[in-house]
């Protein structure tokens, strides 16, 4: 197909579009595969949750049945625990951990990119390779108990990874690792656009250190707060690979999240309906984080227009 | 401020900061010292140590000798599976991204909105709401446990995250560049090749760091989709430590995690900018 490059005047509409078709292909063809898939395995898979679907998904009405199956479950109970366990220690031990770190770069220290590049590195680093070392380190006979012993000390115990009531804490632990780093970015972004003249104004008015930061500068930090609480929250709920490699699930079922529920019900016990409701669970989950947080933003937006 | 008498709260500042580094290092310098050792040298004492000697025969083995579930090839073809996935999907969703995000911000069109809107929306629905779709859509085109199907499921998934990158830095190009070009005759083509594109490699760097990353490390899919000697790197790994459970050999082990994580931590050794510009990219806005 040839483009004309020119528009002759009194050219048919139709040609017109013909010679525009590749265009309309180019912006259209990505862009509602995108969006089509989005809405159609969406709804496709809110379907498959009402129907009575086992190996295969086969069509039928049970109403609520799945949902009330899985949330009987002691599986998914024990899900749900764990998430909310694991998503407030890990949201709010990473907060903590990432300011610390933020405040800490922020007092013009040597090296700063050096740390900085030091600290976010495990990011880049998949979820399978960290979970797996953290495996071994967190592994009473392997890693740090048993060099503990080696060294002398035989009554150390650090044994989370295989105790049912601890193990959850292992995780906390490799996921505060892997990602307080992204905290730290955001929180040193935000120390770092701090109005010059509020400090300078506050340095005039003779605030220490300690003052300046609990009364000038972090004020100004909430709404980053907000933010990484959110994504931090959106990362426990889907939690899966770093919880496959590093306890899979165990001991028993002690770890068990969501997203771990979901792929079990769908491809190891087959029961579609059931893995599907599970799924929309998770979904419903991640919206109530996630709708709060859009109409505050856009309450935010608002307000930043009418000022 | 910085003090010239260096005091002692600068000094507990630089003593906290390095533990703390020290702690966030310590995972990495385990692996690579295992890496080093020999697996009986690991099974004597434990796997925090230093090598006695350095058995760089760990990496050959990784590579090329040890077994998953009856294959004795080493680690060396699922790299390759996981390089012929990340890199077509990461050229093709960069590239569609681009275009998308072009024509969503400067090109303008009926539903333009609408549609980006919708596409961005692709960035918070779990991974567990597609999976069952997918599985019908890879099956019924033949492309189950293909790399193909990997390819497809990446780049379409990953256009609601090029796209939103693509099309907020493309929004800060003045319209009026792009009503002066439409005037003088360039169409849609004309003006992606010889405006946009040339304004383009910072954004581009970004969002092909980002991709190559994320689906180098991506497991779900590839654990889900894929079996055998068609996995990606993340999934034989797993079956790796599942395969060695009863007789562990943690020098090879090592040897093998150190290779799967090499190709992004060496990306975000020379890119860690773009890496962290990515990272922050839909945070901050």
């Amino acid at each position: 197909m040839t483009i004309a490059v020119s528009t002759r005047p009194g050219q048919p509409a139709a040609s017109n579009w013909v010679r525009r078709l590749p265009e309309y292909l180019t912006i259209w063809v990505p862009l509602l595969l995108s969006a089509a898939h989005l809405i159609a395995f969406s709804l496709w898979t809110i379907w498959i949750s009402f129907t009575p679907s086992t190996l295969v998904p086969v069509s039928g009405w049970v109403g609520l049945r799945n949902y009330s199956a899985v949330a009987a479950s002691r599986n998914w109970q024990i899900a749900l625990d764990n998430l909310l366990l694991f998503g407030s220690a890990f949201v709010l031990l990473s907060l903590a951990t990432g300011l610390i770190l933020a405040i800490l770069l922020d007092q013009r220290i040597r090296g700063e990119n050096l740390l900085r590049s030091i600290f976010l590195y495990p990011l880049a680093v998949s979820f399978v390779v960290t979970g797996t070392v953290w495996s071994w380190l967190l592994n009473p006979g392997l890693g740090i108990q048993k060099l503990v012993h080696d060294l002398g000390w035989t009554s150390f115990r650090f044994d989370w990874l295989i105790d049912r009531d601890m193990a959850i804490w292992t995780i906390v632990i490799a996921a505060i690792w892997q990602s307080s780093g992204f905290a730290m970015a955001l929180f040193l972004a935000g120390l770092r656009s701090v109005d010059a003249d509020l400090i300078k104004a506050a340095q005039i008015d003779g605030a220490g250190p300690i003052r300046m930061y609990r009364r000038v500068i972090l004020p100004t930090l909430w709404p980053i707060t907000i933010t990484v609480i959110v994504i931090q929250l959106q990362f426990a709920i889907s939690t899966f690979d770093l919880v496959r490699a590093l306890t899979n699930g165990g001991p028993g079922i002690a770890t068990q999240l969501p997203a771990l529920v979901v792929y079990d019900l769908m491809f190891q016990r087959s029961l579609l309906g059931r893995g599907a409701a599970a799924a929309v669970l998770m979904l419903l989950i991640l919206l109530a984080v996630l709708l709060p947080y859009a109409a505050w933003r856009y309450v935010q937006r608002r307000r930043a227009i009418h000022a | 401020m910085r003090d010239p008498n260096f005091p002692p709260s600068r000094i507990l500042i630089y003593l906290i900061v390095s533990l703390i580094a020290a702690a966030w290092l310590a995972p990495l310098a385990v692996v690579v010292l295992n890496s080093l050792r020999t697996n009986e040298e690991i099974a004597q004492g434990s796997m925090i140590g230093w090598p006695q000697h350095l058995a760089w025969s760990n990496y050959a083995a990784a590579w090329s000798g040890f077994c998953v579930a009856e294959t004795c090839a080493g680690i060396r073809p699922y790299m390759l599976n996981s390089a012929l996935v990340t890199i077509p999907a990461t050229i093709f969703s960069t590239l569609l991204g681009a275009i998308a995000g072009y024509a969503v911000s400067l090109w303008r069109f009926r539903g333009d909105s609408w549609i980006y809107g919708i596409v961005t929306l692709g960035i918070f629905l779990p991974q567990q709401m597609r999976l069952l779709p997918w599985t019908i859509v890879l099956r019924d085109t033949g492309l189950m446990n293909t790399l193909t199907g990997l390819v497809v499921i990446h780049t379409i998934q990953g256009l609601s995250f090029t796209t939103l990158f693509c099309r907020n830095y493309y929004v800060a190009i003045p319209q009026e560049l792009i009503r002066a070009a439409r005037i003088d005759g360039a169409g849609f083509f004309r003006i992606f090749w010889r405006i946009i594109l040339p304004l383009s490699p910072p954004i581009l760097v970004v969002t092909v760091i980002w991709q190559f990353t994320h689906i180098w490390n991506e497991f779900l899919y590839g654990v889900t989709f894929t079996t055998g000697q068609q996995q990606p790197v993340t999934a034989a790994l797993i079956a790796l430590s599942a395969a060695v459970a009863d007789i562990p050999q943690h020098g090879v082990q090592s040897a093998a995690v150190m290779i799967a994580a090499l190709p992004t931590l060496l990306i975000y050794l020379i890119g860690g900018k773009y890496f962290v510009r990515g990272l922050t990219a839909g945070a901050v806005k």
